[in-house]
């Protein structure tokens, strides 16, 4: 079952249009990973997705179409998106970030329990959820952005450059969890990568974007084997 | 002694008045980021509508009331109103539209009240109390102002809508991405700033009586009350409007008279701004990179 469909879609900033055209589709419970240079239209198409530009053609989010919905409504539906740069609110505390993750929840012991869910996947941010946000390292900020995506509870979960900045250490230790959050709490993840490399190594499908249109698609295993594919479009 | 003594006090019940228009200036600045210039002429025109409702025989506590929730509905209704239009606009267009409801509602009150000097009831007896310390009207100002402070506090700690002001304000993208209507939410800010400012306003009328342009000085005050403690900080502000009540009164008395008040309290927001943009209990915001 497809949880998200994208047929013909065309994004502009201004005049300029970066996506052309893109067919996407998104299997219910998978792990897709978006490759492709710098400027070739990755986080375009998931700001697109989350109503944060206007676009063309059409977004079908688990039966209906999100196209012309405001982002904090897109968010009720089910998709919850970390931006690039983590978007953490830095003068909060951890835990009121995560409060503020699980802004739609109405249930005290729902929102516990999120919360706590959180942590279970990072304890680390369990030691620290009374300090400033502002104060943790990098990879603790990233740990905190997914876990302040996954407390609303989303369907699908859209990650962008999660690894920027970060240590190969910190940044494979990530990848780990995210896979355990797709098949134990069943959402599906879509990630913007541009370490193809490890996207490819947990991801079970993969895109291949250029300058705003998608050139390949495929299981994750097809597009690392094939050698052509990875000297002219990874660049590895 | 005493007469310092005096003066202290006296010091702290109109500082307890900066302090309201000093948290109501932080109010907006933390969900805007932005100086409301107008705060102190929507409180006086607040402190008008609670007048001509006692006028009008309504008795002062429900006339209070009343007046608190009129000027709330009417902070955030201006806030859907004139400036939602300029919620991406730059600052200087937002400062010019905050100077044109300062005069705007300066103006107004002028026009349906009269410049006329009214008097302001107080709800409290009028007397002296602690040997003739402090009248009851000044401890009764700062009980007011302090239940305010506490209950704001409380709201803005505790419950999910005032963490969701507090995200927005920080980070609006990030706020929208996790469901927070970001636009709501400032709309609730001014409604809660012009909120304080009507209390501030009926505070202080009782002392400096009621005329459109009582709250101009207040305002002064206020701001620098708010620098002082730091202007992203609800605590630092109120302790910075008592700093300021209490600087002025004793500065007045002592060193420099009564003529040059308002230009020591002008001298303090350069220095702050100055020597100590933070304020004395800023929150810096700690990013490692």
């Amino acid at each position: 079952m497809k949880v998200l469909s994208i047929k013909g879609l065309e994004a502009w900033y201004g005049r300029t249009k970066v996506l052309h055209g893109l067919d996407v589709h998104l299997d219910e419970g998978g792990f897709t990973a978006v490759l492709g240079a710098n400027g070739a239209g990755k986080t375009t198409l998931l700001r697109a997705i989350s109503g944060l530009v206007t676009v063309k053609g059409d977004i079908e989010f688990a039966g209906k179409s999100l196209v012309g919905v405001a982002p904090e409504d897109i968010v009720r539906r089910g998709i919850a998106h970390v931006p690039v740069g983590r978007g953490t609110f830095l003068a909060l505390t951890v835990e009121e970030n995560l409060r503020a993750g699980a802004y739609l929840l109405r249930n005290k012991a729902d929102i516990a329990a999120a919360i706590e869910r959180a942590y279970s996947y990072f304890p680390r941010l369990r030691e620290r959820r009374m300090q400033q946000a502002g104060t943790l390292s990098g990879g603790e900020q990233q740990m905190l952005a997914i876990s302040r995506g996954i407390v609303s509870r989303p369907r699908l979960l859209l990650l962008d450059e999660p690894s920027v900045g970060l240590a190969p250490l910190i940044v494979e230790e990530i990848f780990e969890i995210m896979k355990q959050i797709r098949t134990v709490d069943g959402v599906s993840i879509l990630v913007v990568e541009q370490n193809a490399t490890l996207a490819l190594k947990v991801a079970d499908h993969a895109f291949v974007m250029e300058t705003g249109r998608l050139v390949l698609s495929g299981t994750a295993a097809e597009i690392a084997n094939d050698d052509g594919i990875r000297r002219s479009y990874l660049g590895y | 002694m005493e007469a310092l003594l005096q003066q202290v006090v006296a010091g702290l019940a109109t500082g307890g008045i900066y302090a309201s228009i000093a948290l109501a200036l932080v109010m907006i600045y933390q969900s805007t980021h932005q100086i409301n210039f107008a705060q102190g002429e929507m409180g006086m025109f607040a402190t008008y509508i609670a007048w001509a409702l006692i006028h009008w025989g309504m008795p002062y506590w429900p006339a209070f009331f009343l007046t608190v929730v009129i000027a709330f509905l009417g902070g955030a209704f201006l806030q859907r109103t004139v400036l939602r239009p300029l919620e991406n606009a730059s600052h200087l267009a937002n400062i010019v539209v905050f100077v044109g409801l300062m005069i705007t509602f300066n103006s107004l009150a002028g026009l349906l009240f009269t410049y006329t000097i009214k008097t302001f009831p107080s709800p409290f007896p009028n007397r002296l109390i602690f040997d003739g310390l402090l009248s009851f009207h000044q401890l009764g100002a700062i009980v007011v102002t302090g239940t305010v402070l506490l209950l704001l506090f409380a709201f803005f700690k505790y419950t999910p809508v005032g963490l969701a002001i507090r995200a927005g304000a920080q980070n609006p993208l990030s706020a929208r991405l996790v469901g927070i209507r970001v636009s709501h939410m400032l709309a609730l800010g001014w409604g809660l700033a012009a909120a304080i400012g009507a209390i501030a306003g009926m505070m202080v009328a009782p002392i400096v009586f009621l005329e459109p342009n009582m709250m101009s000085g207040i305002l002064l005050y206020g701001f620098a009350g708010a620098l002082i403690g730091g202007i992203d900080n609800p605590w630092g502000a109120v302790a910075g409007g008592f700093i300021i009540g209490v600087l002025e009164n004793l500065l007045g008395a002592y060193v420099i008279g009564t003529e040059l008040k308002l230009t020591a309290t002008l001298m303090i927001i350069i220095a702050v701004l100055l020597f100590k943009p933070a304020g004395l209990f800023g929150q810096r915001i700690v990013k490692r990179v």
